[in-house]
């Protein structure tokens, strides 16, 4: 039986077009992009290709991308190296984040507070979307970066980026964006976005894991977080991971010219799967704002039941979703995303996120909307939480 | 994701459900932390003739309340409140097949009988 993949969120095949391009750059053209000779110099082409490629998706100047190993390195780079720099220079020691970012933006702003910056959370309220007006009025003169993401990993929530740097720049505060769920679904032109960084990780897109880029417009601040090497313009030492980048290049522009189409096609998937299990799964709450969300993502909570419980059931059907319960976080902490939209404490475990891809059909919905709600039943019956009728 | 022991347990929880009019019943863990779970006793002659359970959470917290109450069916109450946490482990293949961070999971099975048990003793006979 095959499996039923709804956790693109989590990761995404790598396309066969893609592999296809990356192949040849193991073995026949396995040059270092930094040696002088032919084999050196093919790479090096292979990897300016990719830059442009980057650079068109973007509406940037190639110069303005720099290859890294994911999003978690650069947002970790961006964050930490601006942060730290405009310390230096100007005495800044405020950050603007949201409460919703990923984990490795998160604890990335925890550990500079370790250092002694001041950084606000902003809220996002019920649905699951930071207010202009919140950020506004965080923003002060002590503040050099703002960094919020473009979409919600775990709920799919889409964050106003144009208009909340546009408010950083009136102030001359620098912003990032943490784009890596955004780049399958939505316009991530960097002009039209206003941003001064965006991150991306190509595992996202139908690309390779473990490479990603940082997009940085010219003149911002950067500094190298990791030493060693003259690569990607002084600013990321380390030999470049050439099939990887040309992988990056070919998804990214894939996702280019297919993004309208995924688009289309992840929305009538996600509808009908809202849709079925709303009409099928009494006391079932949807999570986060209907409308400002990722067309791929289907994020519930279902009260009385844990979301392990139900995320091992599925698997058993083989299908593949994840949840936000604190069980399968290994910190006994439910999901920080789900607490944020006030979800109540003793729903919060019950959360499963469903994110479809481009290989999924109408029948892996329908198969989910059929084996979800027997699963739920069983679950409720065993619940010492749930109503009578459930038992 | 979990070993096979741990799965049937899991898929086909044994004694679960609820008793009416039980002799003695204890909760353990709250809802607040994902993980409760409520035990239902039917005590004849100072032993466990019928034991219900009801769980909510995670794989491993359903397993280890269905074999905490294999455990204790038929025993006397003393030999009940014996039962310790490698007891239950232990059923489910030891230590080494459950994940650290849910060992709380099988100490929340322990605590629900010792208070169902605490529960049948302080009632009027």
């Amino acid at each position: 039986m095959k499996t039923i993949y709804l956790d693109h969120a989590a990761t995404t095949p790598v396309d066969s077009r893609v592999l296809k391009k990356m192949l040849p750059y193991f073995q026949d053209q396995f040059g270092n992009a930094s040696s002088v000779h032919r084999l050196g110099q093919e790479a090096s082409q292979a990897v300016e290709g990719a830059r442009e490629q980057a650079a068109g998706f973007l509406g940037a100047k190639p110069e303005e991308i720099i290859f890294n190993s994911g999003a978690t390195e650069g947002n970790n780079t961006v964050i930490k190296t601006v942060a730290r720099l405009l310390k230096k220079q100007k005495g800044l020691n405020h950050l603007i984040t949201s409460a919703i970012e990923h984990h490795c933006v998160l604890e990335t702003m925890q550990s500079l507070e370790k250092e002694g910056f001041k950084v606000t959370y902003l809220p996002v309220g019920q649905q699951g979307i930071v207010s202009p007006e919140d950020f506004r009025q965080a923003l002060t003169p002590q503040t050099s970066l703002a960094s919020i993401m473009y979409a919600n990993n775990e709920i799919g929530t889409i964050q106003p980026i144009a208009e909340l740097a546009r408010l950083a720049k009136e102030r001359r505060v620098l912003f990032h964006t943490d784009a890596v769920q955004a780049a399958n679904y939505l316009d991530c032109r960097v002009n039209q976005l206003g941003v001064d960084y965006l991150t991306l990780s190509a595992h996202k897109f139908y690309g390779p894991k473990g490479v990603g880029l940082i997009y940085r417009r010219t003149g911002a601040p950067l500094t190298p977080y990791l030493h060693g090497g003259a690569q990607e313009n002084h600013l990321r030492a380390g030999t470049l991971n050439v099939p990887g980048i040309v992988g990056l290049g070919e998804a990214i522009a894939l996702t280019r010219s297919e993004q309208a189409q995924r688009s289309k096609q992840a929305g009538r998937l996600s509808t009908r799967l809202r849709v079925g299990l709303t009409e099928k799964i009494p006391d079932l709450l949807i999570n986060g704002d209907t409308k400002r969300r990722l067309p791929n993502n289907v994020n519930i909570t279902i009260k009385y039941v844990e979301g392990e419980s139900l995320l091992i059931s599925l698997d058993l059907k083989q299908i593949a979703v994840s949840t936000g319960s604190a069980c399968s976080s290994g910190s006994l902490q439910p999901s920080h995303v789900i607490l944020a939209l006030g979800v109540p404490k003793e729903f919060s475990h019950g959360s499963l996120r469903f994110t479809v891809g481009q290989d999924n059909t109408l029948d892996d919905i329908e198969t989910v909307i059929k084996d979800l709600p027997p699963i739920v039943s069983r679950l409720r019956k065993m619940s010492p939480t749930a109503p009578a009728k459930y038992h | 994701m979990y070993n096979k022991q741990i799965m049937d347990h899991f898929q086909n929880p044994r004694n679960q459900g609820s008793l009416e009019r039980p002799d003695g019943e204890g909760e353990a863990g709250n809802p607040v932390c994902g993980d409760m779970m409520h035990i239902y006793l039917r005590v004849k002659d100072n032993k466990i003739t019928d034991i219900k359970f009801q769980t909510l959470g995670c794989g491993v917290a359903i397993a280890t309340s269905s074999v905490l109450t294999t455990l204790a069916k038929g025993k006397t109450l003393e030999e009940a409140a014996k039962i310790t946490k490698m007891d239950i482990i232990n059923q489910l293949g030891g230590k080494d097949q459950i994940p650290p961070q849910k060992f709380h999971c099988s100490i929340i099975a322990e605590e629900a009988l010792g208070k169902a048990i605490a529960d049948y003793r302080q009632k009027p006979k």
